[in-house]
């Protein structure tokens, strides 16, 4: 948060095009530890690109990731594992047909010394980690496509925690969830923040993320519009950002700012 | 892993509360975490068993019936076991019957052309050479379609449609359309038949060794769940598993064990072995026949793979969500690969059973076998849409198929007829068993 630290993550000139559209044209974000935030625009700005290039889904055509200040090679989602970069997915990107402990190890399964899944095991953590995040949570022996959209949604954050990820992406995490639900996914990011976790949130909607960013970037036609401290801006100029791309004084100005006249 | 297929039944069993409600037999199933569908996929076959039974007055449930029933399941229950994997990523493989061809072709080859003017006939190593042999090629197909499925893009469908031409075009390919006949003297053994069978001492051994392994495995589960202090099953429903997995087994070892050698070469094996011939006429049991113990070993190795590896775990959750296995950074592609590696080597010891069964290699082996595995797999409960099923389901898928195609043998109806039943059959069940899914939910 302070502008001495290293940022956790930087993302610099950061370019990708599909078929000749330029989906992302020279974006830079950083984002320090313990700090959130939240990456504005609308549906089609090019937020869930730019932060699908860090969670190893797609890979840059041009511009530079630094990881705690060193170059950072992600070219797929193990990559960014190993970079302690974990993903919550818009599309709550959990195997539907399998039960809670086999999502949160999906990929990282624990093994005995005979090489089999130590299924107990993970299950163990499984209980103790939602125990942790979401008490209510009991259905452990049940396929996740059972579960409510919430319980899914703290399936899909314990398993982003469980591997100790210091960088924590959330591709609008709370989309699918009704309002009490909203407000525990709002309290966990407050508690994850509090251990030191770096977290994105992607939304489209500045209502849901406002309160709990500590800084906003906005994005437009692939580009940065700007960013800024919540403390700098209001509401009201944020959305101004989003929808016209017009950069308010709190605010510093990105590539895609509109021209002002 | 297993519970996937069959959550539903034991959701209430593991969110254990101190009371239990519902009528008792509710509570019963809930407390042995015993799965109703697979409960009810027996219970069909119970009917058409004793339906069979009554129709041919009496002719169906004999040792004798039920063991020929054994032995023509094992090739198709063992391909079955891998149409599951393949089928639950959302795959279909439609080129096992051709492989199956093609890899008894060269295993017939191999041991009745090529081994036997290298090692001399009747040589000790030809059955091993030629199996291995079979093997290797199986795989090699498997994986072949497999890269082209995962790297190249190709849909399974027509990679495996393309490769059910193929394969049975190199069948005929490689003797000309000839066919091979006879296969080596411990090769046949794999077929089954009187030399093919393990007799009434080693049957029981296998018996008692399988019930010595259900009683380790509960109480392994039970100690596993203790000490993690996990809620488990009340002690009386692990007792009710106990007795009722021997009763199956033993039930099943008695049974093969009833059913002794045909008259005549029982008579040859007392001539040559000079036991006078008692009165009444000598009985020796067949017991399990060798090709059915082969369809249960794998049956066991497939349902070890399926839910106690990481592979398995992969490709079931591959069938559920393939974008989140992949975000997940598992290895997709390879995964498929391996599934269609493992589908060639099943499809090559399903050759193995067949052409020792038959004693000859012929260039229509295996023909249609395609739709009888991918019919025993999907009867067995494995869902199209991926994500679902059992291996052990689908070999009972098998034994269901092949229960109505004896039975209706025995009855004396024509083939036609018995193709039309057993389409009809598919469909139905597929249809239950929607029914029953959306009820479930």
């Amino acid at each position: 948060m302070t502008d001495q630290t290293t940022a956790l993550v930087e993302m610099k000139n950061i370019s990708i095009s599909f078929g000749g559209i330029h989906a992302v044209e020279n974006a830079s974000i950083d984002l320090f530890p313990g700090e959130v935030v939240a990456l504005l625009g609308h549906n089609g700005a090019g937020k869930s690109t730019l932060i699908k290039i860090l969670s190893g889904a797609y890979r840059r055509d041009a511009g530079d990731i630094l990881i705690n200040g060193e170059d950072a090679d992600i070219r797929n989602p193990r990559d960014a594992k190993k970079y302690g970069i974990e993903t919550i997915y818009q599309t709550l990107a959990v195997a539907d047909n399998v039960d809670a402990a086999a999502n949160l190890y999906l990929g990282r399964e624990l093994q005995t010394k005979w090489g089999t899944l130590d299924d107990v095991a993970m299950e163990a953590n499984t209980r103790e980690v939602m125990g942790r995040l979401n008490p209510n949570f009991k259905r452990f022996k049940e396929p996740v496509k059972a579960l409510s959209g919430g319980q899914r949604q703290s399936v899909a954050i314990a398993r982003a925690i469980l591997f100790d990820a210091r960088i924590l992406i959330m591709d609008e995490p709370t989309a699918a969830l009704g309002p009490q639900e909203t407000a525990q996914v709002g309290d966990l990011i407050k508690q994850l923040k509090r251990e030191g976790i770096g977290i994105f949130l992607i939304s489209h909607d500045i209502h849901d993320v406002f309160d709990l960013a500590d800084r906003v970037f906005v994005m437009k036609n692939g580009k940065v519009v700007g960013h800024a401290r919540t403390g700098d801006v209001t509401k009201d100029e944020v959305l101004g950002m989003i929808i016209l791309g017009k950069v308010p004084p709190g605010a510093v100005p990105g590539p895609g700012a509109m021209k002002s006249a | 892993m297993a519970d996937t297929a069959h959550s539903t039944t034991n959701t209430a069993a593991s969110a254990k509360s101190g009371k239990a409600e519902g009528n008792p037999l509710a509570r019963f199933f809930r407390a042995t975490e015993i799965d109703t569908r697979m409960l009810g996929m027996v219970g069909a076959l119970l009917i058409i068993w004793v339906g069979f039974h009554i129709l041919t007055g009496g002719l169906f449930l004999t040792p004798r019936n039920l063991w020929n029933l054994s032995v023509q399941t094992a090739s198709v229950a063992v391909m079955a076991t891998g149409m599951v994997l393949v089928i639950v990523t959302r795959n279909i493989d439609l080129s096992v019957g051709s492989i199956l061809g093609f890899t008894g072709m060269v295993m017939g080859v191999l041991q009745a052309r090529f081994l036997p003017s290298l090692l001399g006939f009747d040589h000790p190593a030809i059955w091993v050479i030629a199996l291995a042999g079979g093997l290797v090629v199986g795989g090699l197909i498997g994986t072949l379609h497999g890269m082209i499925i995962a790297f190249l893009g190709v849909p399974s469908f027509i990679v495996t449609l393309g490769g059910l031409l193929v394969w049975r075009g190199a069948t005929w390919f490689v003797t000309s359309g000839q066919t091979v006949a006879p296969m080596d003297v411990n090769f046949r053994l794999m077929g089954g038949g009187t030399e093919g069978s393990i007799g009434a001492t080693w049957s029981w051994v296998v018996g008692i060794i399988a019930c010595l392994a259900i009683i380790a495995a509960i109480i392994n589960a039970r100690h596993q769940r203790k000490r993690f202090h996990f809620p488990r099953r009340p002690i009386w429903a692990e007792y009710v598993l106990v007795a009722l997995g021997c009763f199956i087994v033993l039930g099943a070892v008695m049974i093969a064990n009833d059913y002794y050698w045909p008259i005549n070469i029982a008579r040859r094996y007392a001539e040559a072995n000079n036991i006078p011939w008692p009165e009444g006429g000598l009985l020796i049991s067949q017991g399990i026949a060798i090709p059915v113990l082969m369809a249960i070993g794998v049956g066991i190795v497939m349902t070890f793979i399926a839910t106690r590896l990481r592979f398995g775990r992969y490709v079931f959750a591959i069938g559920g969500n393939p974008e989140a296995a992949e975000l997940a950074g598992i290895k997709t592609r390879w995964v498929t690969v391996k599934i269609f590696a493992l589908m060639g080597v099943l499809c090559a010891i399903a050759a193995a059973i067949s052409t020792a069964r038959l004693n000859a290699a012929t260039n229509a082996q295996g023909e249609l076998d395609e739709l009888y595995t991918i019919a025993a797999a999907v009867i067995g409960g494995t869902s199209l849409s991926g994500g679902m099923g059992t291996i052990a389901g689908a070999m009972l898928g098998a034994l269901v198929m092949q229960s109505l195609q004896s039975g209706m043998v025995l009855l004396g109806i024509d083939t036609p007829f018995q193709r039309i039943v057993v389409g009809v059959v598919l469909v139905m069940a597929v249809w239950l068993d929607t029914v029953y899914r959306a009820r479930s939910k």
